[in-house]
């Protein structure tokens, strides 16, 4: 950075040991995922019986791939956590969006009003127990709108919202308004477009949170066919109820795949989307979250 | 003020047309009021409604039925917390787990951003940057599970440790509670390290170079610009951060407790959360949980609060 060509010999030293140090925190990193990769490549019961496989797979295999993608367990959980990550994130980041720009129109009456009784979200909500009871008497338990409706909104991302629409020149929406547009098409067609960073850093967020999250699925929904893939891989992780995936296996043959290698098979299926998906939203995330101040 | 015109009962003539104008003027924002009532109206349903639950915590509720045919007990749940032998386990594991993050995993991002700072190559540092936000965006469930087979007698931990010698005999380290919080709080640090270290990052981007190179003149080495220049350029950034962690002390990570913890290494693995959890879902005593989840939202309200109007008064600026 500071490009001074005269580095003293403990400058150089200092440099080559930083360096050294950021490659090893780098492989620290990325060395379990490399882990899970290579061991759900390789041959289920091999891995059982041979000792750990560190780097390579020891011999290769696609059969744990092959018996994931065609359980229709792990298929329909793996569709529930797409669909639920597609529309939660698409209704909770215009929803949120939509209140942030009403809210962020200081003619609003009323305004203070509402942007208190957002800030009190922030600082408290209801216990576990009473949150449970209330979704049940709503009848959002094993539904698929228990996923989406009480994520639709945050206050948090709220105000990275508001942060971002306040700074939009006043001279677009004037010129729409002149035009005739209401304040609703204004927000869809003017605001919306020019407010693509922030957009993509809360859709990022959510999206991650959505696709990740497995507590939903265990504390709302009882159905198989409704939990998402992190739901199941936490029963099957955590609470080691197997039979899920010993029926995976017992569809095969010549069985060389083991729960372990299924397993592992499916954590790599499950996380592929969010590692592709990442470079690209990366740009995005850095800008809009300095924009919001603090998230995280 | 305007709240106030809206109920008013219109007794005088100005009254009257200030009241018109008031509605004219609502009427002329109707879309954007539709559109805030909106988010308003998702609070009240999702967020303030079911507050109304809370009674249960004054009531023996069991799950059945509707609650406000639930009878009254007063006091008496909020009293069982004080007589119930779990809590002193509960309360040490949440302040324990959490203290000891925040006094290990609170400096780590604050080092790791100035050393990413010295490094020479911007490429590099983009790298660096990129592959260690990686694990934030990773599910604990697939972690836990890493973990999990990492920490089994025949995982990786125990081949590691007995190839160099270190152990003779594989540890269960998941079966033996005294090593839950080092599995608990170091995969945490793990995990969080370079997403904890952006907001440095951003704050150290936005010193001077100028500093530096005056500096640089005055003879400073690398760690003396990192004490001299770059630290206390970001000791507001570091403070607030401080001030708001300690604030949500009582608030464990309770997805990553959840996927690691089982019945053998509960004694140290039983947080507030997940006791909560666990006391009203599984063991189905409703009440009993909903005043054990009341007094912790309370404590940890105030604990917010005083952080805020703290770091507030440091830095003049807060989160809200």
């Amino acid at each position: 950075m500071f490009t001074s060509d005269r580095r003293t010999s403990g400058e150089l030293w200092f440099d080559r040991l930083n360096v050294v140090g950021m490659l090893i925190i780098c492989f620290v990193t990325l060395y379990p995922i490399w882990y899970v990769l290579v061991n759900s490549f390789n041959d289920g019961t091999d891995a059982m019986t041979g000792g750990l496989i560190y780097w390579i797979p020891r011999q290769f295999s696609l059969e744990n791939y092959e018996i994931v993608f065609s359980n229709a367990g792990i298929m329909t959980a793996m569709g529930i956590t797409v669909s639920k990550t597609l529309i939660g994130t698409v209704i909770h980041v215009f929803f949120t969006a939509m209140v942030a720009y009403a809210l962020s129109r200081k003619e609003l009456m009323f305004r203070k009003l509402y942007m208190v009784m957002g800030t009190v979200t922030l600082f408290f909500s209801a216990p576990l127990i009473p949150n449970y009871l209330w979704l049940r008497d709503l009848g959002l338990l094993d539904t698929f709108g228990v996923y989406i409706y009480p994520a639709m909104f945050s206050f948090f991302d709220l105000i990275i919202f508001l942060t971002f629409f306040r700074e939009i020149p006043d001279g677009l929406e004037e010129a729409a308004k002149i035009d005739g547009a209401n304040d609703f098409s204004i927000f869809v067609r003017i605001v919306l477009p020019v407010s693509l960073p922030v957009v993509a850093t809360i859709a990022l967020f959510h999206g991650v949170w959505q696709w990740n999250d497995y507590f939903v699925g265990v504390l709302y929904t009882n159905s198989d066919y409704l939990q998402p893939i992190q739901t199941f891989l936490y029963r099957v992780i955590a609470q080691s109820s197997s039979n899920q995936i010993v029926g995976a296996t017992g569809g095969a043959i010549n069985r060389t795949v083991t729960s372990q290698s299924i397993k592992l098979a499916t954590m790599v299926i499950t996380t592929v989307p969010i590692i592709v998906a990442y470079p690209f939203l990366q740009r995005y995330f850095v800008k809009g979250l300095m924009i919001g101040s603090l998230k995280g | 003020m305007e709240a106030n015109a809206e109920v008013q009962v219109p007794a005088r003539k100005p009254d009257n047309r200030r009241r018109t104008s008031l509605l004219r003027k609502f009427y002329g924002q109707r879309y954007l009021q539709v559109m805030a009532l909106l988010g308003v109206a998702w609070m009240l349903l999702f967020h303030y409604a079911p507050m109304y639950g809370i009674v249960i915590a004054f009531k023996q509720y069991i799950g059945i039925g509707e609650i406000k045919n639930a009878p009254w007990v007063g006091w008496e749940h909020f009293k069982a917390i004080f007589e119930d032998d779990m809590m002193f386990q509960v309360i040490r594991n949440t302040l324990g787990i959490s203290l000891l993050k925040l006094l290990i995993g609170f400096p780590i991002p604050i080092v790791f951003a100035l050393f990413l700072n010295e490094l020479r190559s911007l490429r590099f540092n983009r790298i660096v940057q990129t592959i260690t936000y990686l694990p934030h965006f990773l599910s604990w469930v697939i972690l836990g599970g890493i973990l999990i087979s990492w920490l089994a007698d025949v995982g990786v931990v125990n081949d590691v440790l007995m190839g160099l010698g270190l152990i003779k005999e594989p540890i269960f380290y998941l079966s033996e509670p005294q090593y839950f919080w080092a599995i608990v709080i170091a995969s945490d640090i793990w995990k969080e390290f370079g997403w904890s270290a952006i907001i440095y990052i951003a704050a150290i981007a936005s010193i001077s170079p100028e500093l530096y190179e005056a500096a640089t003149i005055d003879g400073a080495g690398r760690f003396q610009r990192m004490r001299y220049v770059t630290l206390p350029s970001i000791k507001g950034t570091i403070s607030i951060l401080f001030i708001l962690a300690v604030g949500s002390i009582l608030n464990s990570n309770f997805d990553q407790i959840l996927v690691l913890k089982n019945q053998v290494n509960e004694s140290m693995s039983s947080v507030i959360d997940i006791y909560v959890y666990e006391i009203g879902i599984k063991q189905g005593r409703f009440s009993y949980s909903a005043a054990v989840g009341l007094v912790k939202g309370l404590i940890a309200l105030f604990l917010l609060l005083l952080a805020n109007s703290f770091s507030k008064r440091m830095n003049q600026s807060s989160l809200f």
